[in-house]
């Protein structure tokens, strides 16, 4: 049986300024599973979560949201849908200026007309899920680099979107920190009962909480399946990534 | 054929430019006309843009009136038109110098100081978090620093222009002799009531440029650490070169009906 789409990206090209990064790439998002996105440094893959929320446009092709398609949405629709999907960004970007409860309120105060005693309940609440409750009036300057991503997690996720967007989020940090992230991406996508799709390098954390794989590879989706389908590709190119290795047909 | 090229990439660049700014500007303005202003944003960039910069506006329009009484009262006084002093320093110092130099000054603090504020948000993907979050960064970042500068840009010249005149009144009396009320006399005569409104009018034009400018500027930085040490110079010298160029134009409109 063919599971609900999140989203689609269908024969998408995209250039930065004279070099190819995407070309004819379709990936289909499976609805209510967490998609993670492999494949080397600079292919493109947090391209992909752009286009997922419209923050680039691609230069041909068409990225469909909930059967919508974002290439053709008007700006104040566009507006509407990302809200309904949360980013988590390699580096956090909290806004500096503001403390981390502020953070993760903005997008309430902002775009609800949620009572100020209800936002901050809210946000205790969900600075708690990811373990950091105690640090709400604390700026982001004062954080470690795992306590920042949590806290991006926290902003990402608060408006309860139906979909996460996760670029890098255990890149460069300590295997405890990863595996508490990690277990952190897989209970936010159960609560929030949606769907998650996140780019990263980390294997082992992508075998735990992945239920499908991407391989990105020269601008082109090269492998998708289960952990287990793409663990057991034919396919060289997927192999000698998996591997590590530095022979194979992978250019270095 | 490579200066054909040159001339013609240069122009589209150019309309490329300020096609970005009046987009920003429009966009700004429909927020600013729904009423669609964050309040406590406002009054803060009020506090940092305008009362921060008052120290250094008030030193550098207190120095030139001092200089242009200076060089001008002796000379006056020599050829028997002491009695104009009074006149020919504030007639400069309201109608160009004063929401001119004002500009100038607060363009290289509070138009930089936007620019690299908003360059080291672009390259630490904050704007694009506040783009994800579905809100706009115009509304979030520029209409705030907007209508801060359109308020207190025409408070700082007023108050610059006063000292000023009350610099080189003081500097006058000094060198020339010339007495406080004759100073004040010449003054009066000299400067129709309606210059200081029109010259308020001219720093409103001020602010909208300096915030313009280092906003766009700001917005799209590229390239790390290096480009919002660009956007940032490109800010302060962008804007100051507008700044004399409506100068101009706005005198020209302003004063001379």
């Amino acid at each position: 049986m063919t599971r609900p789409l999140f989203a689609r990206l269908e024969d998408v090209g995209v250039r930065y300024g004279p070099k190819v990064v995407m070309q004819n790439l379709t990936l289909d998002i499976v609805e209510g599973a967490i998609t993670c996105i492999i494949g080397l440094s600079g292919a493109g893959k947090s391209t992909i979560l752009r286009l997922l929320n419209g923050l680039k446009q691609p230069d041909s092709g068409r990225v469909f949201v909930h059967g919508k398609d974002l290439t053709t949405m008007r700006k104040n629709d566009l507006i509407e849908m990302r809200r309904s999907i949360g980013f988590s960004f390699q580096f956090a970007a909290l806004f500096d200026s503001l403390s981390i409860g502020d953070n993760v309120a903005l997008p309430l105060r902002e775009n609800t007309k949620m009572k100020e005693a209800d936002i901050l309940r809210l946000v205790e609440d969900t600075l708690d899920a990811v373990g950091l409750a105690h640090i709400m009036d604390r700026f982001p300057s004062e954080l470690s680099g795992g306590m920042v991503k949590r806290a991006g997690f926290a902003r990402a996720v608060i408006s309860k979107p139906a979909a996460v967007l996760y670029d890098e989020p255990t890149t460069g940090l300590d295997p405890i920190i990863t595996h508490l992230l990690t277990d952190t991406i897989v209970r936010l996508r159960r609560q929030l009962n949606g769907t998650a799709v996140v780019v990263s390098h980390d294997l082992e954390s992508i075998y735990l909480m992945a239920d499908y794989v991407a391989m990105l590879f020269e601008g082109a989706i090269i492998a998708y399946g289960t952990v287990d389908e793409i663990k057991s590709s034919i396919n060289p190119i997927v192999q000698q990534f998996l591997q590590g290795s530095e022979v194979g047909p992978i250019p270095i | 054929m490579n200066v054909l090229e040159d001339a013609g990439r240069d122009t589209v660049g150019l309309l490329e430019y300020t096609g970005g700014v009046a987009n920003l500007l429009g966009e700004s303005a429909g927020f600013i006309g729904r009423l669609r202003i964050r309040v406590k944003e406002t009054l803060d960039q009020a506090y940092f843009l305008g009362v921060g910069s008052w120290s250094i506006v008030l030193l550098t329009s207190l120095f030139t009136g001092m200089v242009f009484s200076l060089e001008s009262a002796l000379q006056a006084v020599r050829y028997g038109i002491g009695g104009f002093v009074g006149g020919a320093v504030s007639y400069a110092v309201i109608r160009e110098l004063g929401p001119m130099l004002t500009a100038v000054v607060v363009a290289g603090r509070a138009g930089a100081a936007i620019a690299a504020e908003f360059g080291s948000m672009v390259v630490t993907e904050q704007i694009e978090a506040l783009l994800s979050l579905g809100l706009s960064p115009i509304r979030m970042l520029v209409v705030p620093r907007l209508v801060a500068l359109i308020v207190m840009l025409p408070v700082l010249t007023a108050i610059a222009d006063l000292i000023s005149c009350l610099g080189g009144m003081w500097i006058a009396q000094i060198y020339a002799h010339i007495s406080y009320g004759s100073f004040i006399d010449s003054a009066r005569a000299a400067l129709p009531l309606g210059d200081l409104p029109r010259s308020l009018i001219k720093s409103v034009v001020f602010a909208i440029i300096i915030v313009a400018i280092g906003s766009y500027q700001g917005l799209k930085t590229r390239g790390g650490a290096a480009g919002v040490g660009k956007a940032t110079t490109g800010a302060v010298v962008i804007s100051i070169i507008l700044i004399f160029v409506f100068n101009f134009a706005l005198s020209a409109v302003l004063f001379q009906n």
